[in-house]
């Protein structure tokens, strides 16, 4: 491949490959401040490329490719190289990761405890997960978390937050413009901007924490706390799981106890201010 | 040297792994990953110096493996006990087989759909076993359909409802339109007996059977894992048995394949050293384009070869499983808009 | 219809974890994990090591929860059972 990056995201060490320099180009930006290690051999290999040879230059479309592809995925143009490039690390982890379980699910930390939240896309597990990492928390990650099979901690995956649509604005408003990728309209998935993790969250991103807390967000709607037992979140969160099935009786004991461990509810919430509320105050009873 | 000899090399114990800059890994992991061979080689390696996240990458898939292998004899356990009953009794080809009679070939590999085989004459029966024990037609083109029953060595393709998993059900071990017409009573009467009340074919079988796979039923895709199993099967069969590659010529004539047998051992002797009994040991000017045809990738590990050149597809069960459904769903779901 | 006659799993072959009102039971050989409620997880353990039919586990079910009315109990354990050899976790013996 003609431009080539390795970028360490948590355990995960990438090697990307593309052949148009600017993909490759916006994920070192991105992901400048990341640890680097070149001489690492990959975990997880993505690679950006075009069906045919001539569409590299006429109206040029990116595919995703690597250790495994989906057949039917449709490509990007180039001017969203960096959703490419992002889409296609995740697809990697999901389907090529087995070392932890992989919950599809955000996570923020602090006192060396974890809150996770897992949710379908539009839930708001990640804006609320940016959000907390912008004040007393540690993001550990806004789309994927990884629990250790043995010992049951929480690690994280700080890639950069895929901010979506109106959480843009919410978050752009409270950070440093620096921190911020380019914007890209229009997206399949709407308006798309990449948010770098504060520079705590990079630099603590391999110490492992306790979950302590499990949330499943749902935005929109009153305020509403529920308790959940620990079979539906067992449920929930195999469904939540891309690695879950792969790993047999290691995943079967590591959720076990995470669902027995840990307190799950349910909660709906209207916005954000109402979403972080409602967090901090289960986080606090979970906690005491 | 390209990724895909060292990687060979690795395989055969031509080269050590402690020689490898820590730069070279990215392509032998790319290539062996393609040919959906990363555990074994995870497993030859075992016990090889390693840079520590190539040790633990291997040591995840091989752990990965171990679940993945118990899956696919699970499917034909459940074969078992849907065809048992009704007295129809089948043989395990492939994969399933090369596990469930613990053959060397077994560890670490990936096995995608359950091939068996049974007797021409109890194919509807088996047929309307599996469909009463849940599995169902993964199409219902009556096209397809026809094409299959009149032409291919399997029924159309049947997945199980709930487990998700393929079946393959074959009558004989190529395509009826195949010049070829290998001797399907042959395969069945001869097959032994292996523990958990499975059947396989006999050693000789088992190997003709590897080889016509790899070489006369298809397009050499996969083909470094088919003659990586080639290589052990006749490596462990003729170590157990001094008469092996005789009975194994005999029995390749039987069923019209020793063309094909012949190129394999030479392909395996090529490619991961195998040692041949003399006679066996020529050289064929044909071998050449196969060589560069299965050696064909590069250190992402894509297909090289121009003609050839084609996308990695994911096609065994893997992808239809609700995990690797949802990972989909992370980034294709807006497709359905169109 | 008669009976039919299954047998459990072989002893060790199931992971049977308790979350709250359902039950979780890996199973080793498959490596599924299915998801039951009450009463398969009853039934599971009160099959025994030989053959057993509906007629025999509805008994045994009996005895242990102060059941009445057999002969409804016995057409739903049947039911049931089949389900548990449609997942795999009982066997036709």
């Amino acid at each position: 491949m003609k431009y080539v990056s390795r970028i360490a995201v948590g355990p995960v060490q990438f090697r990307i490959g593309s052949e148009w320099r600017e993909p490759v180009a916006a994920l070192d930006r991105l992901y400048a401040a990341y640890p680097r290690d070149d001489a690492r051999p990959a975990d997880a290999t993505v690679r950006l490329f075009a069906a045919r040879p001539w569409r590299r230059w006429l109206r040029p479309s990116v595919h995703i490719g690597g250790d495994f592809v989906v057949p039917d995925a449709l490509p990007l143009p180039l001017s969203m190289g960096l959703l490419a490039a992002e889409m296609a690390m995740n697809l990697q982890v999901a389907l090529g990761w087995r070392r932890h379980l992989l919950l599809h699910a955000s996570a923020v930390a602090r006192d060396g405890r974890a809150l996770i939240m897992s949710g379908q896309s539009g839930s708001g597990k990640s804006t609320l997960a940016a959000l907390l990492g912008e004040g007393a928390w540690r993001l550990m990650g806004d789309e994927f978390t990884l629990i250790d099979l043995a010992g049951g901690d929480a690690l994280a995956f700080p890639r950069a937050v895929s901010l979506k649509n109106q959480a843009i604005a919410e978050v752009a408003a409270r950070v440093d413009p620096a921190r911020l990728g380019p914007l890209m309209t229009g997206t399949p998935k709407g308006d798309i901007r990449h948010l770098i993790p504060r520079a705590d969250a990079i630099a603590a991103m391999h110490q492992p924490v306790r979950p302590a807390l499990l949330l499943f967000p749902r935005f929109g709607g009153e305020t509403a706390i529920e308790p959940m037992g620990e079979g539906e979140a067992f449920v929930r969160l195999t469904e939540a799981s891309t690695n879950y099935v792969a790993l047999g009786e290691a995943g079967f004991a590591a959720l076990t106890r995470l669902v027995r461990e840990v307190p799950a509810f349910g909660i709906s919430y209207p916005d954000s201010a109402a979403g972080i509320a409602l967090a901090e105050q289960l986080w606090a009873e979970a906690t005491q | 040297m390209s990724a895909a000899d060292i990687f060979v090399d690795l395989l055969a114990g031509r080269r050590e792994a402690a020689t490898l800059a820590p730069r070279d890994w990215d392509g032998v992991i790319g290539v062996a990953r393609a040919e959906a061979m990363l555990a074994t080689l995870a497993h030859r390696l075992e016990d090889a110096a390693l840079p520590p996240p190539v040790a633990a990458l291997f040591a995840d898939q091989r752990a990965a493996a171990k679940v993945a292998t118990a899956q696919a004899l699970w499917e034909a356990e459940m074969a078992r006990r849907a065809l048992a009953p009704e007295g129809i009794e089948f043989v395990l080809l492939k994969g399933a087989a090369y596990a469930a009679a613990g053959l060397s070939c077994s560890v670490g590999r990936q096995i995608g759909d359950l091939d068996i085989l049974v007797l021409a004459l109890d194919i509807r029966r088996a047929e309307n076993a599996l469909l009463n024990a849940g599995w169902e037609w993964v199409r219902s083109d009556p096209y397809d359909d026809h094409y299959y029953r009149a032409h291919m060595h399997e029924l159309p393709p049947m997945i199980h409802k709930a487990r998700d998993r393929m079946i393959d059900v074959h009558h004989t071990i190529l395509p009826r339109t195949h010049r070829i017409t290998p001797d399907a009573l042959a395969l069945v009467s001869d097959a032994v007996a292996v523990d958990g009340g499975h059947a396989v074919l006999c050693p000789a079988d088992m190997t003709v059977h590897c080889a016509a796979h790899m070489l006369a039923d298809g397009d050499l895709q996969g083909g470094l894992r088919n003659l990586w199993d080639f290589h052990c099967l006749t490596r462990d069969f003729a170590a157990a048995d001094t008469g092996f590659w005789d009975r194994l010529d005999a029995r390749a004539d039987l069923h019209g394949l020793r063309a094909a047998l012949r190129r394999a051992a030479r392909l395996a002797r090529d490619l991961y050293g195998s040692v041949l009994p003399s006679g066996w040991n020529g050289q064929d000017s044909g071998d050449r384009w196969y060589r560069r045809r299965l050696l064909a990738r590069d250190d992402w590990g894509r297909v090289t070869h121009p003609l050839l050149e084609q996308a990695f597809y994911i096609r065994s069960h893997w992808l239809r499983m609700p995990p690797m459904m949802l990972a989909k769903h992370l980034w294709t779901k807006w497709r359905k808009r169109k | 219809m008669t009976d039919r006659a299954y047998r459990a799993a072989p002893r060790g072959a199931l992971r049977i974890e308790p979350l709250g009102e359902l039950t979780a039971i890996f199973d080793r050989r498959s490596m599924q994990t299915h998801l039951v409620v009450a009463p398969l997880p009853e039934m599971l353990a009160l099959m025994g090591d030989g053959p057993c039919d509906a007629a025999l586990l509805a008994k045994r079910l009996e005895t242990a929860f102060d059941l009445d009315d057999v002969e409804d109990v016995r057409a739903r354990v049947a039911e049931r059972l089949a389900e548990l050899a449609a997942m795999g976790l009982v066997a036709a013996a």
